[in-house]
């Protein structure tokens, strides 16, 4: 950490003389922190699956979910701090009213990401307020098909068919490539995404993980819903076993 | 001549604006006005129109039926218009009245229905909540003086319960095993009252059909601004159904053989 | 009590929209009026508001103007936001939304019609409260009252392009013969995928329909010729 006591991490809106701005590496910091949260773009729609580090024993089950719906047609799955993600759901359930209002439709994909892309990408230009500490990865289905994305702490995104973030993003990222997503239903996806979280999951290091998951396509009616109990349940089953013979 | 359907049936005045150039909202009023005529707000009038919404209750659920004509003053201006709209799994929601403000209450209610989808807390609208919530937004906007000028019906079936409710341009609101709307509240209330009260626990659903649908024929002989189309919406523990487009058969062939107004016989 | 916005003018008119398989077919007389007096006998209302989506403009000229001009501003946005011409189901909800709003204010009925890559050809009208009803062919002005029933009686689904141009040609000419305050001439666009091609019909060649005695008999044709008075 060079940047540490030079004096040019302590604000957004300032630059390090290589031009890069801290605050917004710090923010990636912060999701690297975090339990990982993957986004399966697949051929007839999305999934998404959180791994949600349960850090007291004490908290009821299924509480503070990660992934979250923003429009009938759109989820999103965060990583990084937890109330941050929270304020851009909130803020995209905004756009997507918005939206709806005046052109009597859905908002498509690309056209949110977009709008969340300009809002986080604010939060890196002034010194009164700090750079969001999450990615978010965005899926859903419109007219034109399923698609999925992430956006960055420092407001850029791009489009992927297979996304992951957080703690766990690199072997993730390593099993989703083994995936040929676009020929798998988001049935199949169910169950590649519950084993990648668990597989990513490091319980040397975290006891508790919750596994969350969610899906949008042709099985929900286009409609972005929580993965039914027993689909989860035979989902965890089987990533369980795949565990126990990968190692 | 006079264009403008708001002025249609009102007392005319040809020798004033005999060409109809005057906006809408400042329509020449023609008839008695008296001192405090221009203390009186204007809102809005309803323009483009539909009639009647009758519903009942029976042993399965609710039962409710609207015809597909939106009018435009005497003018049968829309003839495939859909006055029921469901709303969640629970509810339907039947209107008479400004089909510009009913939809605009389906994109309202549309946004309600997301924000409580997206919330993802296990809670679903049902139909004693929509009307609730219908309630307060009918009263608000008549406090405004701009109201949604509609007659609203509100049916549906959640928890093994029936309900059927009524709200209107006022904030006005009751429930019965039988409501009827607009002309419908003279005509076809009386007749759905006596086939309907005390027997809502044992009316199958062929009966709570053959009952709307003698309703909806009088409707159609005795309103001027009906039409022989119509939908039918159930609300049961299936969830909720809205008919094609239906037609009735109507009687005419009696009156072959009358002949003048009296003492006439040729 | 006078709330007349005094001289407006107003577009008394007759305008039309008909889809068909490949496009849509817009059309409109030329005539308007303030009060009696005809301020314009060639206007052209009908309205580009985006490459492929047009309008027909009936009720204020200002009004209808005013809205045009939001929806065209709004549509040049889009268009370069989204990287896509805009769908026609777009541009009549903005259409909607401003009419609806300021219905107080407005005296505005409004034609959407056009052709996007979604849905193909459709047409959209917006009459003066502020609703939106998709229809397959739609009239509309002070013209459209008189010929609700040739056009009942008339349209068929499944026309190809000429019949539908014919079509709309003779139902605004039987509009512009029966309202006083629709006439002048005939001007028509075709929108389809490939462009919009205007199409004019000038006023003295318009369709003609029956235009025969009104008054039957010979009895009428019968004058008394004067017999000069017999002078010595």
């Amino acid at each position: 950490m060079t940047s540490i006591g030079t004096g040019y991490d302590l604000s957004a809106s300032t630059y390090s003389p290589d031009g890069r701005i801290f605050q917004v590496e710090y923010a990636n910091k912060a999701v690297e922190n975090s339990g990982t949260a993957i986004g399966l773009r697949v051929k007839d729609g999305v999934v998404f699956a959180v791994e949600k580090l349960v850090h007291s024993k004490l908290l009821v089950p299924g509480a503070n979910r990660r992934i979250q719906s923003v429009d009938r047609h759109i989820g999103l799955a965060t990583a990084g701090l937890l109330a941050d993600g929270r304020n851009i759901s909130n803020r995209a359930r905004a756009e997507a009213n918005d939206f709806r209002e005046l052109h009597r439709s859905g908002i498509p994909l690309k056209e949110m990401t977009s709008r969340i892309g300009q809002y986080v990408q604010v939060y890196t230009l002034y010194s009164s307020v700090r750079p969001f500490g999450i990615s978010t990865i965005v899926g859903g289905v419109d007219k034109d098909g399923p698609s999925l994305y992430i956006i960055e702490p420092s407001g850029v995104y791009f489009g992927y068919h297979g996304a992951a973030v957080g703690k766990g993003r690199q072997l993730a990222k390593t099993e989703l490539e083994k995936l040929k997503l676009q020929e798998m239903s988001t049935r199949e996806a169910v169950l590649e995404a519950a084993r990648i979280i668990y597989l990513v999951h490091d319980d040397a290091k975290e006891k508790e993980f919750e596994l969350e998951m969610s899906w949008i396509g042709d099985e929900t009616n286009g409609l972005h819903l929580a993965v039914p109990k027993d689909l989860l349940d035979e989902a965890e089953q089987k990533a369980k076993e795949a565990l126990e013979t990968f190692e | 001549m006079d264009h403008f359907p708001t002025n249609w049936g009102r007392p005319r005045n040809d020798a004033y604006d005999a060409y109809g150039t005057h906006p809408i909202p400042q329509r020449p009023y023609n008839g008695h006005q008296d001192a405090f005529a221009d203390a009186v707000q204007r809102t809005q009038q309803p323009i483009v129109t539909g009639t009647s919404v009758l519903a009942i209750k029976y042993k399965d659920g609710i039962m409710m039926a609207a015809d597909n004509l939106a009018s435009y003053g005497s003018l049968a201006r829309f003839k495939d218009v859909q006055r029921l709209h469901p709303v969640g799994q629970y509810t339907v929601l039947g209107a008479g009245g400004d089909m510009s403000d009913f939809q605009y209450i389906q994109h309202m209610l549309e946004q309600l229905s997301i924000d409580e989808f997206t919330c993802q807390d296990g809670h679903n609208l049902g139909p004693a909540e929509i009307h609730e919530y219908m309630s307060h937004v009918m009263y608000a906007r008549r406090s405004k003086m701009n109201p949604l000028w509609n007659s609203l019906i509100v049916g549906g079936y959640k928890d093994g319960k029936r309900f059927l409710s009524y709200v209107d341009l006022l904030g006005t609101t009751y429930s019965a095993s039988t409501l009827a709307t607009g002309y419908g509240a003279y005509i076809a209330q009386p007749l759905l009252r006596k086939a309907v009260e005390g027997r809502e626990d044992v009316l199958t659903e062929e009966e709570a059909r053959k009952i709307i649908e003698d309703s909806m024929r009088v409707l159609f002989y005795r309103d001027a601004r009906s039409l022989n189309k119509f939908q039918i919406a159930t609300v049961t523990s299936v969830g909720v159904n809205i008919s094609e487009s239906i037609q009735l058969d109507t009687s005419w062939s009696f009156a072959e053989g009358i002949r003048g107004y009296g003492a006439q016989t040729q | 009590m006078n709330r007349l916005k005094s001289g407006e003018v107003n577009l008394g008119t007759s305008i039309m929209a008909v889809q068909f398989d490949r496009g849509v077919v817009i059309g409109a007389d030329s005539r308007t009026t303030t009060g009696s007096y005809i301020a314009n006998r060639v206007t052209d209302k009908l309205t580009h508001v985006h490459d492929r989506v047009y309008c027909c403009r009936s009720g204020s000229a200002a009004d209808t103007q005013a809205v045009a001009d939001i929806v065209h501003f709004y549509l040049q946005q889009y268009s370069q936001q989204s990287g896509t011409p805009p769908p026609v189901h777009i541009a009549a909800a903005v259409f909607q939304k401003l009419c609806y709003e300021n219905k107080d204010a407005l005296s505005a009925g409004i034609i959407v019609a056009g052709w996007d890559k979604d849905v193909g050809p459709s047409v959209y009208n917006i009459p003066l409260g502020g609703g939106l009803f998709r229809q397959p062919w739609a009239i509309g002005g002070s013209g459209s009252t008189y010929v609700y029933g040739y056009c009942d009686a008339t349209y068929q689904e499944g026309w190809g392009r000429d019949e539908t141009v014919n079509f709309v040609k003779n139902t605004l000419s039987l509009a512009m013969s029966r309202d006083g305050s629709s006439g002048g001439v005939i001007r028509m666009c075709v929108i389809t995928e490939e462009g919009v091609e205007r199409l004019f019909v000038p006023g003295d060649q318009l369709p003609k329909f029956w235009e025969g005695r009104e008054v039957l008999g010979a009895a009428a044709k019968k004058v008394l010729e004067p017999v000069p008075m017999a002078v010595e």
